[in-house]
């Protein structure tokens, strides 16, 4: 219980005081977070559309792919990613290993199929009917595409979340093609395994709960913007 | 058809824009103006170029960094030489992996007939002794097998004797080696409920053996840094075979191009200057009352 307590106070501590590492680590994992979340969106809704709204052969395998992609273990997305971005590696001379770069693409591994799937489940809720008649004013594919986003946006606005809570609490994959490194490729989730090998609970817990707290702020945004959504 | 190709072709567009906004903005961490980006893109390539020469990639084992000695001694190393110092911290046997295959530029760790063979295969040169430590049998204060005092092997073979639990790395790392090699010597095959393998770093297996009440076999170092944390206690210690011998080393740049041949010749330079041996043999004093690491630089090799 006192340890609780004590990682509770150095948490507060850290966060008052502003400590410039506790601050770098916790922007980074913002930062690589929150560029794999946007990513993915560019690439996880379109395809999630294409996936609901489109007919094509072998969908239903695709479809099936993204659903199980959905809870993709991110360390052997970490493994996956390393083998390719390693200097000897088929993509080694991006020179990318052990850089924020390599955990953004890590996280958008993650996310895409995340976002897809529930993006294209929120995509098929759409009343068949409406998208008839969207067509039946003229409407082109695109603007069809953007009348539709606009119709399912508090499901995408889920998607976003799930997306970003998925990649912002993972640790496999960031460990590995980032490698911990202070200063450049340090986050929450490494640091606080760091701190728990070497022994430093009090500061573990109090990484943990700024963690908890970064998702909480995150998700809160969002949910505010959902919600606001839902009066107009 | 027309219609549906466009559609396509501005998916794309976006799908390449997100890709280059995203390796332009993490990559080179500046923020330009989206007419000047590809330009920028083609900088920071650049200064991607650069910055790889600069960078040192030194695969090591859990010890160094659990017990904070790397903490020290990077800032250092990158004020002396300008390098940025990239420590992957991981299990001896996967760090001599990863200097085999060319993808560390110096290596330092812990199993020297692990390391020698490294050597002859022609993956590692300029390996050199840094310093050493010891390892140290630990288990809880009531002692079920009764191996205080005993010396590693008679301790080990109580251990299996009396079928106390007893947790191992089991990761390939330089203790994990050690403590195999003692097994053999006491001509034990460890297997069975009472011996339980955690396949992770030393800190995570000391708290294993914490939780449950077990033996294991740790280096100093990461002891001290949690005995804090732990009730268990230092139970056998001291004879010749506990001896934990650290050598630093290059990644061969003649076998591997990519290596940083300058940079991996910098650190196992850094690591036996004088300055960097006086801080390891007063690195822990402080907090602990007592030094983790003994400086070995320019000694002769232990038999």
């Amino acid at each position: 219980m006192e340890l609780i307590w004590q990682g509770f106070v150095q948490a507060v501590r850290l966060l008052l005081a502003g400590d410039p590492q506790v601050m770098k680590i916790t922007l980074l994992t913002l930062k690589v977070s929150g560029s794999a979340t946007f990513i993915s969106l560019f690439m996880g809704i379109p395809l999630g559309a294409v996936l609901a709204l489109t007919r094509f052969p072998g969908r239903k395998i695709v479809f099936s792919l993204v659903n199980t992609g959905m809870g993709l273990p991110p360390v052997v997305v970490g493994l996956w990613v390393s083998i390719m971005l390693w200097r000897y590696g088929p993509l080694g001379f991006f020179h990318l290993m052990y850089t924020p770069a390599a955990m953004v693409i890590a996280q958008c591994v993650i996310a895409v199929p995340i976002i897809t799937g529930i993006s294209a489940a929120a995509f098929q809720q759409v009343d068949g009917k409406l998208r008839m008649q969207i067509k039946a004013l003229g409407a082109s594919r695109i603007q069809t595409i953007m009348l539709m986003v606009r119709e399912v946006r508090l499901p995408l606005l889920a998607a976003v979340m799930a997306g970003f809570g998925g990649v912002v609490s993972e640790i496999g994959a960031s460990m590995m093609v980032g490698g911990n490194v202070l200063d450049r490729t340090r986050v929450l989730t490494t640091a606080t395994v760091m701190e728990v090998s070497k022994g430093n609970f009090d500061v573990a817990i109090a990484l943990s709960i700024i963690l908890m707290a970064l998702a909480y702020g995150v998700t809160l945004i969002l949910t505010l913007m959902q919600q606001r959504g839902t009066r107009t | 058809m027309f219609k549906k190709t466009r559609f396509w072709a501005i998916m794309l567009i976006v799908l390449v824009m997100a890709a280059a906004v995203a390796l332009a903005g993490c990559s080179g961490q500046k923020q330009e103006s989206p007419k000047e980006e590809q330009k920028a893109g083609r900088q920071a390539a650049e200064t991607q170029k650069d910055t790889n020469k600069k960078e040192v990639i030194l695969a090591t084992t859990t010890s160094t960094v659990d017990s904070g000695l790397l903490d020290v001694l990077k800032p250092e190393f990158e004020k002396k030489t300008g390098y940025a110092l990239t420590i992957v911290s991981v299990g001896t046997g996967a760090a001599l992996a990863m200097g085999e295959k060319g993808e560390a530029d110096a290596l330092l760790v812990h199993a020297p007939k692990a390391e020698e063979k490294v050597v002859e295969k022609g993956a590692a040169v300029n390996r050199q002794l840094v310093m050493h430590n010891d390892f140290i049998l630990i288990g809880p204060a009531s002692d079920p097998a009764k191996i205080k005092g005993k010396p590693s092997v008679e301790a080990f073979k109580a251990i299996a004797a009396a079928k106390s639990l007893f947790i191992s790395r089991g990761d390939d790392s330089g203790t994990n080696k050690k403590e195999l090699k003692i097994w053999e010597a006491a001509g034990i095959k460890p297997s069975g409920d009472w011996y339980q393998q955690t396949g992770t770093g030393m800190g995570q297996t000391i708290g294993v053996a914490n939780e449950k009440g077990g033996y294991t076999l740790t280096d100093r170092a990461t002891y001290l840094a949690q005995k804090k944390n732990i009730d268990l206690r230092i139970l056998s210690e001291g004879d010749k075979d506990l001896l934990n011998i650290y050598h630093v080393m290059q990644v061969n740049p003649a076998k591997f191009s990519k290596v940083n041949a300058e940079g991996g010749k910098a650190f196992v330079d850094f690591m036996l200057s004088k300055e960097t041996q006086e801080l390891i043999k007063n690195f822990g004093v402080d907090k602990f009352g007592q030094p983790l690491f003994f400086p070995d630089a320019g000694k002769e090799e232990y038999k």
